[in-house]
């Protein structure tokens, strides 16, 4: 599993005093937590408050870079500021550029945008593509599966590894009336965006987004984290400190055959996505 | 839509071991022996992915085997009471790169030796030959316990590979080899969530996951190879696939396991064909399957087969970054 940790977005408050601040300690030892929970890669996302997004973005990346390497997610949706990340980001280490719509009504190439600013960066530079487009967020089956198709085939034309392409589908707040339809979705569309291309691109989503005002949010994101899993789900941008959060997550891949069983799976299991 | 890319990569790779102490290296061996850093399935992928040549390390029984059939005897008639010269033979002889000396002698039932015999003639073996060894307990704990740790003095500093240990039995032997700077053995009964554990416990106990080579149980052509085969295939892969409890370079014992079998000793069998070659045949045959499956070091017996193992090997394996 290609585990993203979420922890280091400016909507905290104490990354957002933090980031306001410069106070390096509060970032990095927010790094030092979620590597050592088994975050594959940290996701960074500035919040909306910094008055200069890029120059917070290059503060941030510079920061958890000084103590730690575990690869970087640059989470932004304005290109300047992943390209302003990039400048400074270890891309040998890898990185996820986080993320991008097919296309938008104010920028139609937005998505060849983001595969050539990958492209620049490396062969380890990864891109998340919503199922999105310039007409919002789909609400159903088949069009988020066809958006897919779209980005899936994009990628391909430009000869973007599918590999290193993830799609992520759009997770709702199941609070939202009228949404509870949503996760059943989502399950549905993952089982039809794998067969798109082969190898398959990942599939991820960003999970805390599911329970966003509800009650009961680590058993919401943990139950659906598991039932995702099982249709196919191989990365997700999570809560890496919930630790039963983590443990589902273990033990989902251990059944689903990803993990050798072994008596000490749970123990282990932070140190096996590094 | 262009027709997508389907070679396999994978993104993990088997541990590059190696085994043996040069003076260099604090240790006495004459050479060393590097196996495993396989990036791909056997035969899969570039050249280059390939790793290491596999290795065949030859057994010296510690005291002179009571069972072992007329054809496997006669090459070793002359030093199956002398370990030193009969790991030299091996190596100068048959071309063995590695000696695997067997403590049999050991078991309570088959010698009862003690330590004092089990040091001495790990010296004499250290002293014949210069390749690196591989020390190998009798499988009895109590008697392993007791004496595989002053084998491991005996050889300290010279990079063997010791063993083993298990599930039930790993504390004594883990430490022992952590403390003389040896290689451990991880052994597990052809259960591959057992070999899993084997390799936590001991990496709990701090010994490091790079000094592992795993022994997963051998079964010989006939006997359950099948088992065999798949778990060393289900362990290669687990190792491509990034499980770094099971990236570890794989041992197998197709000697003794071929040599049990009754096809490969049986004399009067006269539709079976020559006993001299059907042992032989039955032990590289075991070999070869087992080498396709992905293991890195094979214990073997008898030097014809030996030789046609090794020749495979070289045929097979030349273009590797070996």
């Amino acid at each position: 599993m290609i585990i993203i940790g979420e922890r280091i977005n400016g909507q905290f408050t104490n990354v957002k005093k933090a980031i306001a601040e410069k106070d390096k300690k509060v970032i990095q030892e927010l790094a030092r937590q979620q590597t050592e929970a088994g975050a594959t890669y940290m996701d960074v996302n500035v919040g909306t408050a910094a008055a200069d997004q890029a120059g917070a973005m290059q503060w941030l990346v510079e920061t958890i870079q000084e103590t730690c390497s575990t690869p970087l997610s640059l989470d932004s949706q304005k290109p300047d500021v992943i390209a302003a990340g990039l400048k400074v980001v270890n891309a040998e280490n890898g990185a996820i550029l986080n993320s991008t719509p097919l296309n938008r009504k104010s920028d139609e190439e937005i998505f060849d945008k983001y595969m050539d600013m990958a492209n620049q960066a490396g062969p380890k530079v990864n891109i998340i593509a919503l199922t999105m487009d310039k007409n919002g967020v789909p609400q159903d089956i088949d069009t988020r599966v066809a958006v897919a198709a779209e980005i899936v085939s994009k990628a391909m034309e430009k000869g973007f590894d599918t590999e290193r392409l993830f799609i992520d589908p759009i997770i709702l707040p199941v609070k939202v009336p009228n949404a509870q339809v949503q996760p059943g979705n989502i399950l549905a569309a993952i089982d039809q965006i794998k067969y798109l291309s082969e190898p398959a691109p990942h599939m991820t989503i960003g999970l805390s987004n599911l329970s966003q005002g509800a009650t009961e949010r680590s058993l919401i994101n943990r139950v659906f984290l598991a039932m995702a899993i099982s249709h196919g789900l191989d990365s997700a941008i999570v809560d890496v400190l919930d630790e039963k959060l983590m443990n589902v997550l273990a033990t989902a891949e251990m059944l689903m055959n990803k993990q050798i069983y072994s008596d000490s799976f749970l123990k282990i299991y932070a140190s096996m996505n590094k | 839509m262009p027709v997508p890319e389907i070679a396999e990569s994978f993104t993990g790779a088997v541990n590059r071991v190696t085994l043996g102490a040069t003076k260099e290296n604090g240790g006495t061996r004459s050479s060393t022996v590097t196996v495993g850093g396989a990036r791909n399935v056997v035969y899969g992928g570039s050249p280059a992915e390939s790793g290491e040549k596999p290795v065949v390390a030859m057994d010296v029984l510690d005291s002179r085997p009571e069972d072992w059939p007329d054809v496997l005897i006669e090459p070793y008639k002359d030093v199956l009471d002398k370990p030193g010269d009969w790991a030299k033979k091996c190596v100068e002889e048959y071309g063995a790169e590695l000696i695997c000396v067997k403590f049999d002698g050991i078991h309570p039932d088959t010698g009862d030796r003690d330590a004092a015999h089990a040091v001495k003639v790990t010296e004499e073996v250290l002293n014949a030959v210069g390749v690196p060894l591989v020390l190998w307990g009798c499988g009895y704990d109590e008697k392993d316990n007791q004496v595989m740790p002053k084998v491991s003095g005996a050889a300290k500093g010279e990079n063997c590979l010791i063993g083993t240990v298990t599930e039930d039995n790993y504390k004594s032997l883990t430490a022992i080899a952590l403390a003389d700077s040896h290689f451990l053995i991880t052994e597990a009964p052809l259960d591959i969530n057992i070999a899993k554990q084997v390799n936590i416990l001991a990496s709990d106990m701090g010994f490091p996951l790079e000094r592992i080579v795993t022994f997963q149980s051998t079964g010989a052509l006939g006997y359950g190879i099948e088992y065999a085969y798949s778990i060393q295939e289900r362990q290669r892969l687990a190792a491509l696939g990034g499980d770094k409890m099971m990236a570890m370079p794989a041992i197998c014992d197709v000697g003794y396991e071929s040599w049990r079998a009754k096809e490969a000793k049986l004399a009067d069998a006269p539709g079976w064909g020559p006993v001299a070659d059907r042992g032989p045949m039955w032990e590289a045959s075991s070999a070869i399957c087992l080498l396709q499956a992905g293991v890195d070091i094979i214990r073997m017996r008898h030097p014809r087969a030996v030789a046609t193992v090794k020749n495979l090997v070289n045929q097979m394996w030349q273009n590797s970054n070996a």
